[in-house]
Formats: structure tokens, C-alpha cells, sequence
């Protein structure tokens, strides 16, 4: 059911918009389409000098649920590095299969393995930050 | 809705997956833009195939074949008879629209040359699109394309300065799949004709909505898609004019499609079989001419009556909702029972998964017509697309997940 797809927390997310907004001098930036559904998630990310992510910053065109998870992403990303970035991909992909729960605001996308067609909404920043990352 | 001609109760009996349920709901199914159901004749149609009289065509002797073949042949008069043409053989069964514009761009294509121009407009269907840029790239041709007025028709006024002695095909959706605009044929045609283009029409979105006088709108190349049109899934048709289609040449070789084979010569058979090369999809064929004669056995006086009311009583409802938006023409003029829409602050998918929760199924995203949300700055429209078989309650429970839609994100 939708309404259990958009619980209190996604929507929450979503309208936060943690993290949307652009960079001064970003090291790196990418862009990832849906094709399917025509969302655009454009990803610019600062790492430092220990190639952390030390900020990011995101524009999406997309629904609900993606810009929750790019709200999410964001919050757990910042600080991290490529290979922890790739934890976080692995996490949100177990959830989204229904093989785990997820921790903290991931936790929020279990519904959304009851919706097959609806999970590219979710890892599309994922993919896109996986890309500036230059993965 | 009852007419004396029409009781949509009677229609919507003879369409089994209405009486399924969704997430608790009545099934309220305005997709019918992506894929139309299909009525009970289709399936009988089908299932008595499957069941009596099944076999390859045109190969056997034996009775089954006999049979099958008179299925096959009999669906293709039924389909030229839904497109009011007198020779069966000008058309040819396909895998579906795509493949029948496909066909065209391939065969039809191989007359091109590097400078000639291949005209489309701003908001074709991605199949009527990709199909004309790939010939143009193999061959060194132009994509041309027809700007797209702000309410979402086809700038037929624009034909002048966009047709040119280079053009040699022009390709349009007879119907918009995103705002239900009709085009204005004539003077198409007229422009096609000046210069010596053909005409193709993409009617994907034209045929489920009635039986079609083709001689009268004088095109080249006619395709539909069987699914949108009651039909099965996996067949569409391609018309084309007999004279066209006897100088093309085959799109696909196989079997069927030959004149005489020796390792040093083939040649081909005509049309239509030329262009259906291998066993075709031959159930699909037979329910397609099904469709076609449900169809044409409706009073589409009556059926356009009942759906433009529909058209009308959602798009009042829409616009008594704050913060909608409809995309397309205005009124109910020049265009069919297809109306895009947009939620302020509420992106369409999320429109969409909500009406689902109503038992709502539309459309939304771009609709295979990314042109058309470039140049209407949009990342996406919801879509609800109305078929025979709606009733107002269908237009009701849409605009009652609008709402609630609006009260969840905006």
C-alpha cells in the first residue's frame, strides 16, 4: 500500500532536503538519469586530503523517495570514504531486497521492497555519487 | 452512463480483469494509454485458436493448418476493414507499433540518401522518434522536427518553413500519447505531397478510440499497436500504400517471405508476406482482427459521447483542485480522451502510488516523449487515458487521490 511506501518518515525526508543545493569548488560532480522514468540526480562532492568526503551536495529531479534517499545519503555519507561509500551501497541494497532492516533513516526505505519498479528511485543518488566518486 | 445505444454497465461486463480488485479497492483502470484490457471476445478468439484449430499458416495442407490460415487471413481483412482500406493485402501483421515504424524506417528507408530530411515532430513517442534518427545516422540523413504549440498540438502552421525539397518522409502521431491532441492530417498530407514525401501516421493512440477511413485521410504508412486497441500483447499492424509496399524491400528475411531460394538468388514474395518473415505471432493475429471486430461493432457516435464526457468531467475536476495543472489543449476540440496533469510540489510517481492505494492505475513519468517535456519544461506528467469501458467512478476515485496526493507531499 502507498501509504505504508510514503510513511511519515520518507515524506520527512524528502521535504528536508538534507544535503540539495550546489557546491563552491566541488572536486568532482556527476549526473545519473533514470531512463526509464526521466529522473536526474546531479552529485558534487569535496573530498579532503584524506579523500574523505568532507561535503556534498545534490539536485534532484525525481520523486519522493528519491529525494528522500539523497537526503539520506547524504547524512551518511559526509565524512566517509569511497570504500565506506560502498558499505552504505551495500546496506541500502539489502534493504531494499527485504534482507535486512537497515539502520538509522535507511531503515525507512523497507517498504519500498514491496515495489519492485520503485527501487531505482532509491539507489539513483547512490549511483550518482558512486559516479563522482569515480566509480 | 446509458445511452440508447450505449450502456457502459454492458461494455464493462465483457472485460473480465475489471471485477479484479486492487489493494482492497475496485479497480479504477485509466492506463489504457499504455495498454487497453481486452474484452471477452478477444480472449475467445484466442483461446479457440489455441484450442481448435492450432498450426503454422500458410505452410500445411492438413486441416488444422487450413484453418489456422483462414484465421490469419481472415484477422487481416478484419484489421483493413478497422482501417477502411479494400485490399487486405496492404497490411501487414507486425510485433507490435514499434516494429511496424520500425519496418518503414528500415525498408521504405533504404531510399534515402545523405542531405535528404526525414520530419518528426516535438512530441512523438520515443518508437517514432528513434527509429528516423537511426536511419538518418546510417545514411546521412536529417531529423527534422515540427515544433509543438503551448497547448500541446503539433504547429501544423510550422509545415511551410520545416518542409523542404530535401524531405522524404514525414513521420507523426496521429494522436498525441501525452495530450490527447489529434492532428490536422490535411494539411500534412498536402505538405508531403508538394515536395514528394510520404506520410507515415503513428496511430498507437488514435486506434482504440474507433474505426479509421485511411483513404480519406490519405497517408502513405499507417501503424497501430494491438494492445492499446483491446488486442493481444506482441502483434501491431502496418498499412502502407500497395505501390510503396510492392517497390520495398523485406525488413527481416526468413521463411515466408520468399519468392524462389537458391544459394545464388532469392526473391521475394509480395506484400504482405514479404515484410512476415518466419512464422508470425499467429494467435496475436487472430485476436487483433477480434479486437477489430469488437470495435467495429460499437456505435462510436455514442462511445465518444460517453468518453469525451468523461474527458470532461475529469478535467473540471482537475481544475477545481488548487494546485493542478493540466497539459494539453484546453477544451474537448481536436483531441481524444487522454489528459496529462501535474501536482504542484508532488512529483508523478508519487501521484501515481497514490492513486494506486485508490485502486487508480495511470501513467506517469516522461511517456516515452522526452522531447516533449524538454520543450514543455517538465520532468514528467501523471496521465489518465479513458477507454470504453470507464465510468465516472473511475474519474472520481482519480480526482479523490489527487487530492489526497496534494494533502500528502504539496
Amino acid at each position: 500500500m502507498s501509504q505504508a511506501l510514503y510513511q511519515d518518515r520518507i515524506v520527512a525526508l524528502a521535504k528536508s532536503k538534507t544535503g540539495a543545493g550546489t557546491l563552491a569548488a566541488p572536486s568532482a560532480k556527476a549526473v545519473r538519469d533514470n531512463p526509464l522514468c526521466g529522473d536526474r540526480v546531479t552529485m558534487e562532492i569535496r573530498l579532503d586530503e584524506h579523500g574523505r568526503i568532507a561535503e556534498l551536495a545534490h539536485k534532484v529531479r525525481g520523486c519522493a523517495l528519491c529525494e528522500a534517499s539523497a537526503s539520506a545519503l547524504t547524512a551518511r555519507a559526509v565524512g566517509h570514504t569511497t570504500d565506506e561509500v560502498a558499505g552504505l551501497r551495500r546496506e541500502i541494497d539489502s534493504v531494499l531486497s527485504g534482507e535486512s532492516q537497515g539502520t538509522g533513516d535507511f531503515a525507512a526505505f523497507a517498504p519500498v521492497a514491496q515495489h519492485r519498479s520503485r527501487r531505482d528511485c532509491v539507489t539513483l543518488p547512490f549511483e550518482a555519487l558512486r559516479a563522482a566518486l569515480g566509480g | 452512463m446509458t445511452s440508447k445505444t450505449f450502456d457502459v454497465g454492458a461494455i464493462r461486463r465483457q472485460f473480465p480483469i475489471l471485477s479484479r480488485p486492487i489493494n482492497g479497492k475496485t479497480l479504477h483502470y485509466l492506463d489504457n494509454g499504455a495498454s487497453a484490457q481486452t474484452p471477452q471476445a478477444v480472449i475467445d478468439a484466442v483461446v479457440a485458436y489455441e484450442t481448435t484449430s492450432r498450426a503454422n499458416v500458410l505452410r500445411g495442407v492438413h486441416a488444422l493448418a487450413e484453418a489456422a490460415t483462414e484465421l490469419y487471413e481472415s484477422a487481416r481483412a478484419d484489421v483493413g476493414r478497422f482501417l477502411g482500406v479494400t485490399s487486405p493485402d496492404e497490411v501487414i501483421f507486425t510485433g507490435g507499433c514499434t516494429a511496424a515504424i520500425n519496418l518503414v524506417a528500415h525498408s521504405y528507408g533504404q531510399r534515402l540518401k545523405a542531405g535528404d530530411e526525414i520530419v518528426v515532430s516535438e512530441l512523438e513517442h520515443h518508437s517514432n522518434i528513434v527509429p528516423w534518427y537511426q536511419l538518418a545516422q546510417r545514411v546521412g540523413a536529417k531529423l527534422v522536427g515540427l515544433p509543438v504549440t503551448q497547448d500541446g498540438r503539433i504547429d501544423v502552421g510550422a509545415l511551410p518553413k520545416t518542409v523542404t525539397p530535401r524531405t522524404r518522409v514525414i513521420a507523426l502521431a496521429h494522436v498525441s500519447n501525452v495530450t490527447g491532441a489529434l492532428l490536422d492530417v490535411a494539411p500534412v498530407v498536402a505538405a508531403a505531397k508538394s515536395v514528394g514525401a510520404v506520410v507515415l501516421l503513428d496511430g498507437a493512440q488514435r486506434a482504440p478510440h474507433g474505426p479509421i477511413d485511411l483513404p480519406a485521410l490519405g497517408v502513405d504508412f499507417y501503424a497501430f499497436a494491438g494492445h492499446k486497441a483491446y488486442g493481444p500483447n506482441g502483434i501491431g499492424a502496418l498499412w502502407g500504400r500497395r505501390a510503396l509496399l510492392d517497390d520495398m524491400p523485406p525488413f527481416m528475411g526468413g521463411g515466408s517471405m520468399i519468392g524462389r531460394v537458391s544459394l545464388e538468388e532469392i526473391t521475394w514474395a509480395p506484400p504482405p508476406r514479404r515484410f512476415e518473415a518466419g512464422t508470425p505471432p499467429i494467435g496475436p493475429a487472430i485476436g487483433l482482427g477480434a479486437a477489430c471486430r469488437w470495435m467495429m461493432a460499437l456505435d462510436w457516435s455514442a462511445v465518444g459521447t460517453h468518453e469525451m464526457g468523461l474527458t470532461q468531467r475529469m478535467m473540471d475536476g482537475l481544475a477545481g483542485i488548487k494546485g493542478t495543472r493540466l497539459i494539453g489543449p484546453a477544451g474537448l476540440q481536436g483531441r481524444f480522451p487522454v489528459i496529462s496533469f501535474t501536482l504542484e510540489g508532488v512529483h508523478p510517481h508519487d501521484t501515481a502510488q497514490i492513486l494506486d492505494s485508490y485502486g487508480v492505475a495511470v501513467r506517469a513519468g516522461h511517456h516515452c516523449a522526452q522531447p516533449l517535456m524538454d520543450r514543455l519544461d517538465l520532468p514528467g506528467t501523471t496521465r489518465a487515458s479513458i477507454a470504453p469501458y470507464n465510468d465516472a467512478s473511475d474519474v472520481d476515485a482519480l480526482l479523490e487521490g489527487v487530492g489526497e496526493a496534494l494533502r500528502r507531499f504539496a
